[in-house]
């Protein structure tokens, strides 16, 4: 990440950070609001983390991936589907229920990453058409699904949707989750925790690893890779399923993390968010997730702004209107890939069907 | 034994490739939705349905009547203007996903010249000026909301789908904050995100008294023509052809690649526009929120099916129209949920675009030029 979008990414939180407690201060400790700023940006950063991560494996081997979006939201469906079924009918505890679920989520995306990889590597399909098959089927198939096995009469839980065994528990990090005030920073809970450690763990992979090498050859110059005796389809094929796995525990996220409920489109476009993250932050992990956090940091301007509706100033009055706040995480969307704040580079061979 | 029998055998000439036409342009996708349907027949029977009850009434739902025929185009007329907006841009190297954004923008202008603009110039507008200014407003919006991307494509190279993508849910968030608001319909009974009717003057008459048949249909067709007369016959049409086809050869023969880009997606956008605007002036004479989900992306569906040519995109349409009307009467035969169809198309679009498999599936062979869609991240 260079000076010029590190300074970019301060001066953007700063400034949202600053316009809630500035608005907020006369009523709450100015400390308490950043805490929960902070607090809310590392949990919401969570799925375009993740999604970003997502992108980055695939790119980095070669195949552009806009199914982010339909993988989150497939994963988002069947691992709900699935903690909700065996809590409701086979009266398993909430937290094996939760935990499977999130096993589902993570192979939900896993497989529809394989999908891609068909499509796209085997048939050299254009990824991104081959990409929107895969959010328009998943929109189609969570859609129906949904309304089939929830809203039906006769279906499976009797025509209404059931109790769902509840959220992910949240983990405190001993000592640090001590501090006064702040340390509500270090309570998070475990998909959040876990794709911090995932943007370091690939991180290494990527750039330490022998693995990451080939991945990153096969991406740039795959012809050059395949001479060497790199199998360049297979290596495609890993990384596209890593990432949909990725993108699936990303999907988690959103049914059993954040709230314990299912609905239509509930990803409202963080997938492709997540894809301006990566091309924001260069294709790597860490510039992936600073990214990530300015998003996140967007949208705990419009959440935290929301309590404090009624001390927004008249001449601020359009900060009330949510529809308006909502706006910014897609305008900075807009911004960014402008490349106003300088321009990344693509890896070479990206979206490109390798022919031998 | 016949001497010439033992004369080394003469190898046989490959026999030639049967890859006219035809099969390239119509058996690859009818195969698609056939396989489509197949497999949706199969999801039918699984979650308990009747397969081919449930056909039978999409059918009849479809066509079964002179009513469901009227539906039918009714349910057609947007999915063309949407279909051509998306062949447009793909016939340009641009891949607008962005035609829900636009179609809603389009509407929601339309609507407010239709009831605003009689209040603005304090008099009655003829009919004709007041609807033909309604619908060129509803363009104009939709060319405004695909332009942004287009020129944000030309001038940074920023990829069009993510900003489409974008640009529709800005749409989304603005159209629910005017019709909840600014433009909501002040009568006191309404509970609903709606702008009020637009003025008598500003509605395109209904052709028949007792159906909602209507000349935004007979439009969708003649533009259909039009745009491939655009295409196909002018010089503008051969320089978005061109540009998409492949952009450094088209810088290389003169053409203003940047100037082309931003035109070919406002032009794609206006379509969408007036996919919306047509919605609010010909038959809803208003903008309600969410009337215009789904129509953006399937439109892209209907333009790869129809392999964006007017003519597969009018056929195409129609297909999806009868699918979408007739869903209803299936839901009522057979208690499937008519988001069944969602999955069908979206098989369609899967065999469509993946050819490859149908012509595994069905020993086709393989044409030996392939079709480039769009470009990977700023190329």
């Amino acid at each position: 990440m260079d000076l010029k979008r590190s300074i970019f990414i301060t001066i953007i939180v700063a400034f949202l950070y600053s316009i809630v407690i500035l608005i907020g201060k006369d009523t709450t400790q100015p400390l308490i609001i950043l805490t929960s700023m902070i607090a809310t940006t590392i949990s919401v950063a969570t799925p375009l983390t993740l999604g970003a991560l997502c992108g980055t494996f695939c790119e980095r081997s070669g195949v552009t991936n806009i199914g982010i979006e339909g993988m989150m939201l497939s994963a988002a469906f069947f691992g709900w589907l699935t903690s909700i079924y065996l809590n409701t009918i086979y009266h398993v505890t909430p937290l094996p229920s939760l935990l499977i679920g999130v096993f589902v989520a993570i192979l939900t995306g896993g497989l529809l990453g394989l999908l891609h990889a068909w499509l796209s590597v085997t048939f050299k399909v254009d990824q991104i058409i081959s990409g929107t098959v895969i959010n328009i089927l998943a929109t189609g198939v969570t859609g129906f699904l949904n309304r089939q096995l929830f809203f039906e009469k006769g279906s499976i839980f009797g025509g209404n949707v059931p109790h769902a065994p509840g959220t992910l528990p949240i983990i405190a990090i001993p000592g640090l989750s001590q501090i006064p005030v702040f340390g509500k920073v270090f309570e998070q809970q475990p998909i959040a925790w876990t794709a911090i450690i995932l943007v370091f763990v690939a991180n290494f992979v990527l750039f330490r690893t022998r693995w990451g090498l080939r991945t990153r050859a096969v991406g740039e110059h795959p012809r050059a890779a395949d001479t060497v005796g790199i199998n360049v389809s297979f290596m495609r094929y890993i990384n596209v399923i890593i990432g949909g796995c990725l993108a699936g525990l990303g999907g988690a996220y959103f049914t059993l993390e954040s709230v314990p409920s299912f609905e239509p489109l509930m990803t409202n476009g963080r997938g492709f968010i997540s894809l301006a993250a990566m091309i924001f932050g260069n294709w790597t992990p860490l510039g992936a997730w600073a990214a990530a956090l300015v998003f996140g940091a967007a949208q705990a301007f419009q959440i935290n702004l929301q309590f404090f509706r009624d001390l927004i100033p008249p001449q601020w009055a359009f900060l009330q209107q949510s529809y308006i706040v909502g706006l910014t995480p897609y305008i900075l969307t807009m911004i960014i890939l402008a490349g106003l704040i300088g321009r990344t580079t693509s890896p070479a061979a990206d979206g490109t069907p390798y022919e031998k | 034994m016949d001497k010439e029998n033992l004369k080394p055998q003469e190898p046989t000439p490959p026999e030639p490739i049967n890859d006219s036409k035809f099969i390239n342009i119509y058996l690859v996708p009818i195969l698609a939705v056939v396989t489509a349907l197949i497999l949706g027949a199969f999801i039918i029977w699984w979650v308990g349905g009747n397969p081919l009850l449930a056909y039978k009434g999409l059918l009849q739902g479809a066509f079964g009547s002179v009513r469901a025929l009227s539906e039918t185009t009714v349910w057609a007329s947007p999915y063309i203007f949407a279909g051509l907006a998306v062949a447009v841009g793909f016939k340009g190297g641009l891949f607008n996903i962005g035609g829900e954004g636009q179609l809603a923008f389009g509407a929601v202008a339309a609507s407010w010249a239709g009831y605003a603009l009689p209040g603005i110039f304090h008099a009655q507008i003829p009919p004709i000026l007041h609807i033909l200014l309604s619908v060129g407003i509803g363009m104009l919006a939709g060319a405004i909301w695909g332009g942004i991307p287009g020129y944000l494509k030309a001038k940074t190279g920023a990829h069009e789908v993510i900003n489409t993508i974008m640009m529709n849910y800005i749409a989304l968030n603005l159209t629910s904050f005017l019709l909840n608001g600014p433009m909501k319909d002040p009568s006191p009974s309404n509970v609903i995100a709606r702008t009020p009717l637009i003025a008598e003057s500003a509605r395109i008459p209904a052709i028949f008294p007792n159906y909602r048949f209507h000349w935004g249909f007979i439009l969708a067709l003649a533009l259909a023509f039009g745009v491939w007369w655009l295409l196909w016959k002018t010089r503008l049409g051969f320089e978005i052809r061109t540009t998409g086809l492949n952009p450094d050869a088209a810088k290389y023969a003169g053409i203003d690649v940047a100037k082309t880009i931003v035109i070919a997606m406002s032009l794609s956008g206006a379509l969408a526009g007036l996919a919306g605007a047509i919605e609010v002036t010909a038959l809803n004479y208003r903008h309600e929120l969410g009337f215009s989900s789904g129509y953006g992306f399937d439109a892209i569906a209907i333009a790869l099916l129809g392999k964006n040519h007017p003519l597969g995109v009018v056929l195409a349409s129609l297909l999806f129209a009868a699918m979408r009307n007739g869903a209803t009467k299936m839901q009522f035969l057979t208690q499937i949920p008519v988001d069944i169809i969602s999955i069908i198309q979206a098989l369609i679009l899967l065999f469509v675009s993946a050819d490859a498999i149908v012509r595994y599936i069905y020993r086709i062979r393989t044409p030996q030029e392939r079709v480039v869609y769009t470009r990977g991240w700023g190329k």
